[in-house]
């Protein structure tokens, strides 16, 4: 029986092993900021982070993670303190409809951990495989811009907007 | 059958991975599933086998005794930054996060979806003059990849490799805005002192070796006439698909192998 960590929680999957991770954490755990999307691997909404890297949740059968840190937007912030990337897209207005928002701010997290002082292309390209149906790329990317430069601080209160 | 009835298997060693595939039959692989599970998860694949290939030990690159070996589940990612054309072939695939799961075994052993060619890599290969070492019935086999792809069922992908050395190479595609980043056709060449080798992806459900038109670089033609013989190779077997008609490609294609021939042509010896 797979086990694994999930925002810093040891949990024990009971799902069978050819599950996915998106279903082990939407169905068994209840953790449903990240998105069943496509499911096939083309909208980067189900993006979750394993062992620090971005990766398609709707891809990876549970077993093949047996051991593996896994963190979701959960994991980021709580409502009442936002960490700086979800900080950034409150603030910059990186978020319409939301749905494609997760994959998004975990692609930004880990860019922001591995390449603090990417440029517009590296953006870009890390970002190539979230799909935003409400096409707002050029607020995400801003916001993304004003996360790598530190341009908004952690810990930022949002509106009830956010929070309801 | 239902997911948790499947019987599962997790090789921990290539030895093991290749004694729970035995002949092959009925059995799903999966390496890094971004083939594999959407066909699992819309029910359209519903395996009574599966092997995990994740902690096989069948990854990683190596370059020793003049070859370049490349094990079945290194992630495609790993070849972004390696040797031509396959790296620009690798580039090409999905996103970067696709890339770091999608697998080099897993690329081989695709076929064509009925939507869009698949497999990107397998035409680099086969021009790098790639040998592909694989197990199932019979036991182990090594053979080019050309020969591979056209009889890869009820076969484990173990390695793929080529000679480590010079080369001058091109590549040239047609490509489009979708979310999936498919190729539409991309053609790969590769110029070594014994020969040049020309391959493409996307014309057909694999890979197709352009021999026509290596006999015509081989005879003395220019990339422009040696490129017009590049129909004669895919004759009946350009794909039709939700990417492109076969019209389109037929007309396409020639100009690619032009373009990704004249990116060696006068290279030799260089």
């Amino acid at each position: 029986m797979p086990s694994l960590t999930v925002n810093g929680v040891a949990v024990e999957v009971e799902s069978a092993g050819l599950h996915t991770l998106l279903h082990v954490l939407r169905e068994e755990l209840g953790i449903t900021s990240p998105k069943a999307g496509c499911q096939q691997g083309g909208c980067g909404a189900c993006t979750v982070l394993v062992d620090g890297e971005p990766r398609r949740s709707c891809l990876i059968p549970v077993a093949a993670v047996d051991g593996a840190s896994i963190t979701t937007v959960e994991g980021l912030g709580t409502p009442e303190r936002l960490s700086v990337v979800q900080a950034a897209f409150h603030e910059r207005y990186g978020s319409q409809c939301g749905f494609c928002t997760p994959g998004f701010l975990l692609a930004t997290y880990a860019l922001l951990e591995r390449s603090p002082r990417a440029g517009r292309a590296e953006i870009e390209e890390a970002l190539a495989g979230h799909v935003c149906r409400c096409t707002g790329y050029v607020k995400i990317i801003e916001a993304v811009e004003a996360a790598l430069r530190g341009e908004v601080a952690a810990g930022t209160e949002p509106t009830e907007a956010v929070t309801a | 059958m239902a997911r948790a009835d499947v019987d599962l298997v997790l090789p921990a060693s290539a030895e093991e991975a290749v004694a729970a595939f035995g002949d092959g039959a009925a059995v799903t692989v999966v390496a890094g599933g971004t083939v594999v599970m959407p066909e699992l998860v819309a029910g359209r694949l519903r395996p009574e086998r599966a092997i995990l290939l994740a902690r096989a030990g069948l990854g990683g690159i190596t370059r020793e005794a003049g070859r370049v070996t490349i094990g079945a589940t290194t992630p495609i990612s790993a070849l972004e930054d390696g040797d031509e054309p396959l790296a620009t072939a690798a580039r090409h695939v999905g996103d970067p996060e696709v890339r770091a799961q999608a697998t080099v075994g897993g690329n081989l052993c695709t076929g064509a979806s009925a939507d869009a060619p698949r497999g990107d890599l397998q035409a680099a290969l086969i021009a790098l003059g790639a040998t592909v070492r694989s197990a199932g019935r019979g036991g182990e086999r090594s053979e080019p990849v050309e020969d591979f792809l056209s009889a890869s069922a009820g076969r484990l992908v173990l390695d793929v490799s080529y000679e480590d050395g010079p080369r001058q190479t091109g590549y040239a595609a047609a490509r489009r805005p979708h979310a999936h980043h498919y190729t539409i056709l991309a053609v790969c060449t590769a110029r070594t002192a014994d020969a040049v080798r020309v391959a493409v992806t996307g014309a057909g459900p694999t890979a197709i070796r352009l021999r026509a038109v290596e006999a015509a670089v081989a005879g003395g033609a220019g990339p422009a006439e040696a490129a017009r013989r590049a129909l004669d190779d895919v004759e009946g077997s350009l794909r039709d698909d939700a990417l492109a008609s076969a019209w389109y490609r037929e007309r396409v294609l020639p100009k690619l192998v032009e373009d990704a021939l004249a990116a060696i042509d006068g290279a030799a010896g260089a």
